[in-house]
């Protein structure tokens, strides 16, 4: 048990790690140093950097030395909490983003459980009745919710939202609550908001959920301990649920170390769509503004955002199945 | 004789799969005994563990028992059930208190997500009412019965810690955990080494002394049969060509099916370097039964065209045994449409 | 049938038995028909295109779609179509472009259009479709047009190509990739399988679109179509070669256990007569439907891409090119018909899925 925690931790680490690799990267990459593109986004709204201060810039960055030595340094400023300022935004990082983060991760989770939630009984309840008019309904609905990318879908119900009822559906807080300062009534307007984007992010995941929570029982149903379990006089219901639903949850658990990352990466598009305060249009927006240490951080924070989902499902996944927390007494 | 605690009378079960309708059992008859084990032998698909599922009620789908009768004497005495006739929320008081099952493979017939303490205690707690500590109690009692060393830890254990054996030794303590009249075992020690299969017989054979048990005993393999079983039913294409008493079916074998199985068991006073005979041919295919006798492709003793076009019926001989062939008379009666 | 077909069955290679078995699902043959068809009509894209489709004019800037009306008032089959007139709207004064019922323009067949090259190597004008004695503005609009005034029909054929070639392309380097490493992995096993097995999960546990987001916001902005288009590629075949890889290792190591594998080995057979002569045939329907699940994901990635402004970049045109244009709510309710991109999207999406389901199914019956 304790080498399985171990090994997922230390695989977490060094994600995060190639993660933080990649995020440098993704600074660095545009042509010349980003203190020349600083001082061209900085003279371009008025303002004049001086000799001295630009050079003073590049000392800090390490700007000019090997790129293990501008990484090194910018990894020590991280670790302190320094993530660099916005060029377009001319504040800090990590102000710029603010709630943001918070609310992809809300949204993200919120979309998780809405997965769970629809893939599970859908998932058992196709299993069960195989061949059934309602298994048949299922599976069509879950090709189609795998074949309409999750963009696609905020489109298309934008639009027909916008056709019946008027209203435009984007958004995660009506117009007057948007600025306000967190409260119960922000919270309330929050919680109205929400289940609309989750549903449609969730979708995707959900219909590949359905299929595998399906095709795991249909295997776990043949097996002979649910004959076992039958031959002891217990309900159909409970056998079912106790033993092979139990079995199937395993892989079902397992994949949640996939769904999540998928979901994170799903909510950046479709806020875009949506028009949600979360970091994806601020990430796209960044990106093509080349405010890179913008883009960056936020890459590498989702990326952090993930790992620790990811490891939170494997103690899920854990929990699950006692044969790995046996796999070392 | 007494009265027998389980008679099944031309039981019936049939799988309607999309290419048509397979008669897995076809007419089986057969009585079981309190403290008697009846042995069922036969061929792999010959039907045994459908039969056996047929008794509990717990075919798989799309198979069903379409006809004939199971009727089971109750404890006390007065009429038989049918556990045909019974619903399937009925039948489930008669799995575990009085039939329950034991299986070929220990290892996939426990689900290796709860403690075999939970999986003995469950029926316990269902059927005696008992609560979650006299059930655990019950289960370490019945542990120690079958003989698992330290019940009292290992009842706590998970399936997949615990060695071949003693996971077929819990199989059968939970199949014993409410006190069942019938024992039906599947195969109980095909999937074991030789030690550990004697042990489990012992084992079985010392359990149904203790308790009057009766066994079904459902095998492939006469040595088991021989050593095992007071009453043998042989089986081919779902139905028993044969039955008697072990003792006259090894001495005797009336049946030309049983001829050849026997025949084909290796024994040490064979001579050297002579083949073991075999059966000719293999099963057909559940779709391309035979017209007439079953067997009549792969008989080395067939009659003539009365064979090919006629099932023999069931003649009960003179020795009290009952076997279905024309070498030992019965009218052909019905025509049998394939 | 099993016995009269079992001697061809028994002399049957793996791919002819996989066939055999594929045939039988409905579904994913009515989704290969499809495929087909899509794939052919992206080869002849500009021939079936009736318009250039980069040519912007603001006269026919969200002109409506128009069907084609078969027959003329007097009854004669004659394909046409409405000419557009300019209207000045009254409070804006502003001159609006509509449909013109009163003026017929007539369709000719194989008649000369805009340039091109068919197959990128014969250059050509001739056109499925173009229109006679056509005024300034007028166009065979079948799915309208955007607000650039270009048609969307024609847009949609050329984007359909790029779109489903961007699969294909980036399907082969991530089979490359995935074959290789994969490969590797089984065959050597101990450090090279760990490194490599740790680096699939890894990759495996990165939110995919922000990687994807910077790494193509970084390509440099002078590139020509061409170079973002192989660069968009590779970008997106980098990270989705991870599990044909773990296909690819799975099956390796199952068929390493297998007896006829074992029985090469005893015979003396050399490592690599047994991985292409044995393993590989062995696989190869399994690494096909792998591929043609691969596939769909890689046309969404592109498409997600591509409407954000981080893929393809214009005048490339793709289906995420066009849906970028429908991105806008406003727009949305002005020009319905942009959403009209989104079908084929879906549709070829879906057929794949189809496919590679039932190409699953045949390749392995148990699994």
């Amino acid at each position: 048990m304790i080498a399985f925690i171990t090994r997922r931790l230390l695989l977490g680490v060094m994600t995060v790690w190639l993660i933080s690799i990649l995020s440098f990267v993704i600074i660095q990459l545009p042509p010349g140093d980003f203190v020349d593109a600083y001082i061209a986004q900085l003279s371009s709204s008025g303002s004049q950097v001086s000799a001295a201060e630009a050079e003073n810039l590049r000392k800090l960055y390490g700007l000019g030395e090997p790129f293990y030595v501008q990484y090194g340094k910018w990894l020590a400023r991280i670790v302190t909490g320094d993530f660099g300022e916005s060029m377009e935004w001319r504040r800090p990082v990590t102000e710029v983003i603010g709630d943001r983060l918070w609310l992809t991760l809300l949204l993200s989770l919120s979309a998780l459980l809405v997965t769970w939630g629809l893939a599970l009984p859908i998932g058992i309840f196709s299993a069960v009745r195989q061949y059934s008019f309602a298994d048949y309904a299922f599976t069509l609905v879950g090709f189609i919710g795998i074949a309409v990318p999750n963009f696609l879908l905020a489109l298309v119900i934008m639009y027909f939202s916008f056709v019946w009822f008027g209203a435009s559906v984007g958004g995660l807080f009506s117009a007057e609550m948007a600025l306000a300062p967190w409260g119960w009534d922000k919270v309330w307007d929050l919680m109205k908001h929400l289940p609309l984007p989750a549903v449609i992010l969730a979708l995707g995941g959900t219909a590949q959920l359905i299929r595998i929570m399906r095709a795991n029982l249909l295997d776990e149903l043949r097996r002979p301990y649910v004959v076992t379990a039958r031959a002891k006089g217990l309900s159909e219901f409970r056998t079912i649920v106790k033993y092979p639903v139990r079995a199937a949850l395993n892989p079902f658990a397992s994949n949640i170390a996939y769904l999540f990352p998928y979901l994170v990466s799903g909510s950046i598009i479709v806020s875009i769509v949506l028009g949600l305060p979360t970091v994806g249009p601020l990430l796209v927006k960044a990106l093509v503004a080349q405010d890179m240490f913008l883009a960056g951080t936020i890459v590498l924070l989702l990326g952090v955002m993930t790992v620790v989902g990811t490891f939170i499902s494997d103690l899920v996944l854990m929990w699950v199945d006692p044969r790995i927390r046996h796999q070392m007494d | 004789m007494a009265e027998p605690i389980l008679s099944v009378r031309d039981l019936k079960t049939q799988f309607f799969g999309p290419e048509g309708v397979v008669r897995a059992v076809d007419g089986v008859d057969f009585d079981v005994f309190e403290g008697r084990t009846l042995g069922v032998v036969g061929e792999s698909g010959c039907g045994k563990s459908v039969t056996a599922r047929s008794v509990l009620g717990i075919v798989d789908r799309p198979g069903r028992v379409v006809g004939g009768s199971i009727l089971l004497r109750p404890a006390g005495g007065g009429a038989a059930v049918d556990l045909a006739k019974l619903s399937n929320e009925e039948m489930r008081k008669y799995r575990g208190p009085e039939i329950a099952l034991v299986f070929q493979e220990p290892m996939a017939s426990f689900s290796q997500h709860y403690t075999i303490g939970n999986q003995i205690g469950e029926g316990i707690k269902l059927h005696l009412g008992l609560d979650e500590r006299a059930a655990k109690k019950r289960a370490i009692e019945l542990l120690d019965m079958v003989g698992v060393p330290q019940p009292a830890r290992r009842v706590d254990d998970y399936p997949f810690q615990l060695s071949g054996g003693l996971r077929q030794r819990v199989m059968i303590a939970m199949a014993l955990s409410c006190d069942p009249r019938v024992l039906i075992a599947d195969e109980p020690t095909t999937a074991l080494d030789v030690t550990t299969q004697a042990q489990i017989l012992d084992l079985l054979r010392s359990l149904q002394q203790q308790k009057g048990l009766a066994i079904i005993l459902i095998t492939h393999d006469m040595g088991v049969i021989a050593e095992m079983a007071h009453d043998v039913s042989v089986m081919y294409l779902g139905r028993a060509v044969e039955t008697g008493s072990v003792k006259e079916i090894f001495t005797a074998p009336r049946h030309p099916y049983t001829r050849a199985l026997l025949r084909s068991i290796p024994t040490v006073l064979a001579k050297p370097r002579t083949r073991l005979p075999t059966i000719e041919g293999s099963i057909p295919h559940p779709f391309e039964r035979p017209k007439g006798c079953a067997y009549h492709p792969r008989c080395a003793e067939i009659i003539g065209p009365v064979c090919e076009k006629f099932e023999p019926p069931a003649v009960n001989t003179a020795d009290g045994r009952q076997v279905r062939c024309f070498l030992h008379g019965g009218a052909p009666a019905q025509e049998v449409a394939a | 049938m099993a016995q009269i077909d079992s001697e061809k069955y028994a002399v049957a290679t793996q791919l002819q038995l996989t066939w055999w078995r594929f045939r039988r699902h409905r579904l994913a043959m009515v989704s290969m028909v499809l495929l087909f068809a899509c794939y052919l009509l992206a080869a002849f894209a500009d021939f079936l295109a009736t318009t250039d489709p980069h040519a912007t004019d603001a006269r026919t800037s969200y002109i409506a779609p128009q069907g084609i009306h078969l027959f003329d008032d007097d009854g004669s089959l004659r394909p046409h179509v409405y000419g557009i007139k300019g209207v000045r709207d009254m409070k804006t004064f502003k001159l609006i472009y509509t449909i013109d019922p009163s003026r017929k323009v007539y369709i000719e067949f194989f008649g000369q259009g805009y340039e091109y090259d068919l197959f990128g190597l014969i250059p050509t004008r001739v056109h499925l479709m173009t229109l006679k004695d056509a005024e300034r503005g007028d166009g065979i609009y079948l799915l309208g047009t955007d607000l650039l005034g270009r048609d969307l029909w024609s847009r949609l054929m050329v984007a359909t190509r790029v779109s489903l070639t961007i699969g294909l392309v980036g399907v082969t380097i991530s089979l490359f990739l995935g074959v290789l490493l994969g490969g590797i992995s089984a065959v050597y096993g101990g450090i090279v399988d760990t490194v490599i097995q740790r680096t699939i999960e890894v990759i495996r546990s990165m939110p995919t679109i922000p990687l994807w987001l910077g790494l193509a916001a970084a390509l440099p902005n002078d590139w020509s179509v061409l170079q973002i288009y192989f660069a968009i590629t590779i970008i997106i075949s980098l990270l989705a070669w991870t599990d044909l890889a773990r296909v690819v290792r799975g099956k390796f190591l199952a068929l390493k256990e297998e007896d006829f594998v074992m029985a090469a080995e005893l015979a003396g057979a050399s490592q690599g007569r047994i991985i292409f002569r044995h393993m590989l045939p062995s696989f190869a329907s399994h690494i096909i439907a792998a591929v043609s699940l691969a596939l769909p994901a890689m046309i969404i990635s592109e498409t997600s891409l591509s409407f954000l402004g981080l893929g393809l970049r214009p005048p490339a045109i793709s289906w995420g090119i066009l849906l970028q244009d429908a991105q806008n709510i406003q727009t949305l309710a002005l020009a319905p018909w942009l959403l009209i991109s989104a079908i084929p999207v879906v549709v070829v999406i879906l057929a794949f899925n189809f496919l590679g389901d039932g190409l699953r199914d045949a390749a392995d019956p148990y699994g």
